[in-house]
């Protein structure tokens, strides 16, 4: 393929992130994976890494396994028998899809925010201590505490803390994602997967929960999928451009969003295409 | 094209004439039946009904051992049936979503849930009533326990069914094994959906008389031995109905009338249930 020269002609404003301290260190790495729903082979051949404590953002059009590929790194597509992954994802450098592997203990390693918030059936609290008691044996006052914590790490906190014993239906649609995330990062996780967290919720939602991955990605390592580019941009350190099951590109963000090396890329970015 | 028009209204006031007839017709005889069995049941409404024994004919009695009969046995059956049922069709929506076994458990279950009644009452008479020897109350509730099941199944595994694919894989991103998935989180969110399939099941039963007459016969005298013939509201109230004598043609009136109660008052449980299912 030619390799027009590309300019930086993206009429999107990249925030250049101050470079987190601390080396840069692989946390997952996904080597040549292939994924099946039935016979329809989804990705083709896609290697990534994640590196830790990074926010690593897909970008790409409507079906091009962004989403897919996120699912694959803790084992979500395994609740459906006709779906199958090929290939290697490391964790650390163990491949979780090898055969033999904890699922529940490399989920609760690997958390996952969905793009329609879900909450449990049940109060807030038990919302969040529901997935702690899961691993841990708690005293009632720690537990508190974790919940207290988890709540207030998703900015959650003053606007429940009146209300623990409410359900957690009865929440807005930005303050239920933000529970989820609160469940997610209450029981500790390494990596925290988010699907197009925000496609379901106004601006204002959109813009606590990107304060809070920006915030999370001290002590998390990060992927996440989204549509929405401006957020690509704004809370990424590193991208990803996924095109029909193909990994085009893969580069930190202000270069992804400056200069990218592909075409399609460029197309994308500029909305020529997608 | 006015012409056009005017027949499409045309066609469409006649087809409202007739469903309203139609609905009408179908309505008008469940309103002659209740009126009919609320005038002549609701006269011999009184405390005696559920005080005393059925009568030798000619004399002064009421319907205690059939109503307490009928008791034992429906929930004895409830007992048996409800947890087949549940189990049933949390492998069907749960394990075993994809399976072959579940399509094929589905379809003999969907049969059983129309098989005739009076079937059901031989099949029991066969397996239990003629070993045994006699007809008996544990053989009854075995009998409506064979028709609870098919709705206990069905309904468990629609409204399992129905809870969002998303809920289980939020649960399941926690690291929730799956059996505690279903229970923590599939459960509680079709609860209201399976208890409603529970009480309507019980609706079914509580007039069922055929497999009762098969299985747990009859009994004149008050009994709460599994092991012997119980009497029922059902059985007595075909026994009552069909006999010349007048006071028993009564009390056979208000036994109808005490199950017909019974079922709207579970039905109305079971909707209110079911709407806050959709409230939540």
């Amino acid at each position: 393929m030619s390799m027009a020269p590309v300019q930086s002609s993206s009429p999107i404003p990249v925030v250049t992130h101050t470079a987190p301290s601390g080396r840069l260190e692989p946390k997952v790495a996904a080597r040549k994976l292939n994924f099946f729903y039935g016979t329809n082979r989804a990705l083709k051949d896609v290697s990534v890494t994640l590196y830790a404590k990074r926010v690593t953002a897909f970008i790409g059009p409507s079906g091009c396994g962004k989403s897919t590929l996120l699912r694959i790194l803790n084992r979500v597509y395994d609740l459906y028998p006709n779906q199958r992954a090929e290939g290697e994802v490391l964790l650390d450098g163990t491949n979780i899809l090898a055969p033999g592997q904890d699922i529940n203990l490399l989920r609760a390693r690997v958390g996952m925010v969905f793009q329609k918030p879900t909450p449990f059936p049940m109060s807030i609290y038990e919302n969040i201590a529901f997935g702690v008691r899961l691993y841990e044996r708690l005293s009632k006052q720690d537990l508190d505490i974790r919940v207290e914590q988890a709540l207030r790490r998703s900015a959650l906190w003053e606007e429940v803390k009146d209300k623990l014993a409410a359900n957690g239906l009865s929440l807005s649609g930005g303050q239920q994602q933000r529970l989820c995330i609160a469940r997610t990062v209450a029981v500790k996780p390494e990596v925290i997967l988010f699907d197009e967290p925000c496609s379901a919720l106004d601006p204002i939602s959109t813009a606590k929960i990107e304060e809070l991955i920006d915030e999370l990605k001290d002590d998390y390592t990060i992927a996440i999928v989204t549509h929405n580019m401006q957020q690509a941009a704004r809370c990424s350190d590193y991208t990803a451009f996924m095109y029909l099951g193909e990994l085009v590109e893969f580069d930190t963000t202000s270069k992804m969003f400056t200069s990218p090396s592909d075409r399609r890329t460029q197309d994308y970015i500029t909305g020529r295409f997608g | 094209m006015m012409d056009l028009y005017r027949r499409r209204r045309l066609r469409n006031q006649v087809v409202i004439s007739l469903s309203f007839a139609a609905t009408v017709f179908g309505l008008g005889w469940l309103a002659l039946i209740l009126g009919r069995l609320v005038i002549e049941g609701a006269g011999g409404l009184s405390l005696k009904v559920f005080t005393e024994m059925t009568p030798p004919p000619g004399s002064d009695g009421g319907l205690l051992n059939p109503i307490v009969g009928s008791l034992i046995i429906t929930v004895l059956a409830v007992l048996i049936g409800t947890p087949v049922g549940i189990l049933a069709g949390t492998y069907m929506a749960e394990y075993g979503r994809y399976s072959r076994l579940t399509q094929v458990v589905r379809f003999i279950n969907d049969i059983l849930l129309s098989a005739p009644s009076i079937l059901i009452g031989l099949f029991i008479y066969e397996v239990m009533v003629a070993p045994m020897g006699h007809f008996s109350g544990v053989a009854g509730a075995v009998a409506l326990a064979m028709l609870v099941i098919p709705v206990v199944v069905r309904t468990t595994e629609d409204m399992l069914q129905l809870v969002p694919k998303e809920l289980r894989e939020a649960a399941s991103a926690l690291g929730m094994p799956l059996a505690y998935v279903i229970r923590k989180v599939s459960y509680r969110a079709a609860r209201a959906g399976i208890v409603t399939g529970v009480l309507l099941a019980v609706a079914r039963i509580s007039g069922e008389t055929a497999p009762l007459l098969f299985t747990a016969l009859n009994n004149q005298f008050f009994s709460a031995n599994l092991n012997a013939p119980m009497a029922s509201l059902p059985a007595v109230i075909f026994q009552f109905a069909l006999s010349p004598y007048r006071d028993w043609q009564r009390l056979a009136w208000t036994g109808a009338l005490i199950i017909t109660l019974a079922v709207l008052a579970l039905s109305i449980v079971a909707r209110a249930l079911a709407s806050s299912r959709k409230m939540s």
